[in-house]
């Protein structure tokens, strides 16, 4: 075999290794889009469910989702951000340092049923908060926390080094060079994360199947201490709880929730793009 | 009159020394040129003096460094580097607008007023040759600027903060020869107001530039002197060596 050959065949095989990474993700678009697609009717997306959940909308799962991942990001970002501004930009290399890379690390590593586990220990019935949006949104929070820092640090140390020595030569204090030089040139990153704890936060079910998510509410909440329906844990109960459901109905709520992810992540992706535009090394 | 007064100053970056028992004044308005191979301590030397050095952990100095008669290392950190400012190695503009550049470390010692921010950045880019240039682009990045303009724009940035002493770290290293003579224009106006320490690869530039000059070889002070005497009659064997290009 002559070496043309043989870079011929690596290529090949790198190429099929591609593919095999776009076809499920095309196939499950696809599939989810075919059968779900005739459920899309403006009534579906407005209504409550109705006759057991058999006919009607979604929209209050819909809702609920949105409120879920928000009241998340609410937490998570402000906390992880300032988490990793710390160690990024402040913390020596000690014990501790060490110590609370090893837990983010390990948190991320956590099966989602125990941070389940844990909100209801913690928000539901330490803290009083009973089965509620601010639970939920707090379990969830926890959850994408390790993501949010992982990502922000990153972003933060991938700013050049260089700026930061010319601000301080400047007379700027570290604060005053973070505020103003390394924390603008991080944004994208610190995005980026953002972004990936959405879709974590949105998509899964057992951090709020004991802390907040109704199994049938057709009503919207009217405080953060209400529970809500939401569109992952409706999907789990419309098509394994509740017998005769139409397809086109399951099909249908897992492409709004494909949407309602998609659609966020485009709006953190817009913003990106006009940061990204703004750097200019 | 000394401006800068080093007795007995030792260097370590852990268990290297960069810098050893370096003992030296430097004078109020001269350009002090340090020549030297490279590891030969002259930018640790020169990082010491603003105490960028501090931001490496494993940096300890011994001796002491007055600037006017006081200690560098019991000053607060902010006032010493407004008042020791420095030009680094490449154009380093940060990424910003010519003018947010400029304005950069003035605002950051807290002045909001845009007249007195317009003021300033027009004074301190007037001082490094550019308003030309520069006056109707300021709104432009920094980044669009050539390598030259750039270098020229970093001096601006440095003076507007109205620094007494300056340290330059091989300033055109990484310039064309016209953008050079541009630079070496503005240190030999500049050095009327301000102190300026040149570190530099470029003997000749330390020829053209220099009121005196000091030569470092592996963190020891081998020679200060005169820029004409080191360049005729050097007292040591190993500056004539260096200048002569025998190595480094």
């Amino acid at each position: 075999m002559t070496s043309l050959q043989r870079q011929k065949i690596a290529f090949a095989l790198l190429f099929l290794a591609n593919l095999l990474v776009i076809v499920p993700v095309g196939l499950i678009v696809f599939i989810i889009i075919q059968k779900g697609w005739p459920a899309m009717t403006w009534q579906f997306i407005t209504d409550i469910p109705r006759q057991g959940m058999r006919a009607g909308g979604i929209f209050p799962a819909i809702v609920g989702t949105i409120y879920l991942v928000s009241g998340a990001i609410v937490f998570a970002l402000p906390v992880g951000l300032l988490a990793a501004i710390y160690l990024s930009e402040y913390a020596k290399d000690n014990l501790l340092t060490r110590i609370i890379k090893l837990a983010i690390v390990n948190l991320a590593g956590v099966p989602s049923v125990v941070y389940g586990l844990f909100g209801l220990v913690l928000f539901v019935s330490f803290c009083k908060f009973g089965a509620s949006i601010l639970s939920g949104s707090l379990t969830l929070g926890i959850m994408i926390l390790p993501i949010i820092i992982t990502a922000s640090r990153e972003a933060l140390e991938s700013v050049p080094h260089v700026f930061r020595e010319v601000s301080l030569s400047l007379g700027a204090s570290k604060w005053q060079t973070i505020r103003h030089i390394v924390l603008p040139n991080a944004i994208p990153g610190i995005i980026t994360g953002t972004i990936l704890g959405i879709g974590r936060a949105a998509g899964e079910t057992a951090p709020i199947l004991f802390t907040v998510a109704a199994f049938y509410l057709p009503r919207l909440p009217s405080s953060v201490f209400d529970q809500v329906m939401a569109l992952p844990y409706h999907l789990y109960v419309i098509s394994t709880q509740v017998p005769n459901v139409d397809p086109k109905i399951t099909y249908g709520t897992a492409l709004v929730l494909l949407i309602l992810v998609l659609f966020v992540n485009l709006i953190a992706i817009i913003i990106r793009a006009r940061f990204r535009k703004k750097k200019k090394w | 009159m000394v401006k800068i007064d080093i007795q007995r100053l030792n260097i370590w970056f852990g268990a290297a020394q960069a810098l050893k028992n370096i003992t030296m004044q430097v004078k109020k308005n001269e350009i002090l040129c340090a020549i030297g191979p490279s590891n030969s301590g002259k930018t640790s030397f020169l990082r010491m003096l603003n105490r960028l050095n501090d931001l490496t952990l494993s940096f300890r100095m011994s001796g002491s460094v007055l600037l006017d008669g006081r200690d560098i290392t019991k000053i607060d950190i902010e006032l010493i580097r407004k008042k020791i400012g420095m030009v680094f190695a490449m154009p380093s503009p940060l990424p910003l607008s010519v003018f947010d550049n400029v304005a950069y470390g003035v605002r950051m010692s807290g002045v909001r007023n845009k007249h007195s921010l317009e003021e300033a950045v027009e004074t301190a880019l007037k001082q490094a040759y550019l308003w030309q240039e520069m006056k109707d682009r300021l709104h432009e990045s920094a980044f669009k600027l050539s390598g030259g303009q750039q270098q020229r724009l970093c001096i601006a940035r440095t003076l507007a903060v109205q620094p007494e002493v300056i340290l330059f770290d091989e300033p055109c290293s990484g310039l064309d020869p016209i953008s050079t003579a541009k630079v070496e224009e503005a240190m030999l106006k500049l050095k009327k107001d301000y102190t300026i320490i040149l570190v530099t690869n470029n003997v000749k530039q330390a020829a053209r530039v220099g009121d005196r000059t000091a030569f470092f070889l592996t963190g020891e002070l081998i020679e200060l002197d005169q820029t004409e005497k080191i360049f005729t009659a050097p007292s040591d064997r190993r500056t004539d060596d260096y200048i002569r290009g025998r190595f480094g």
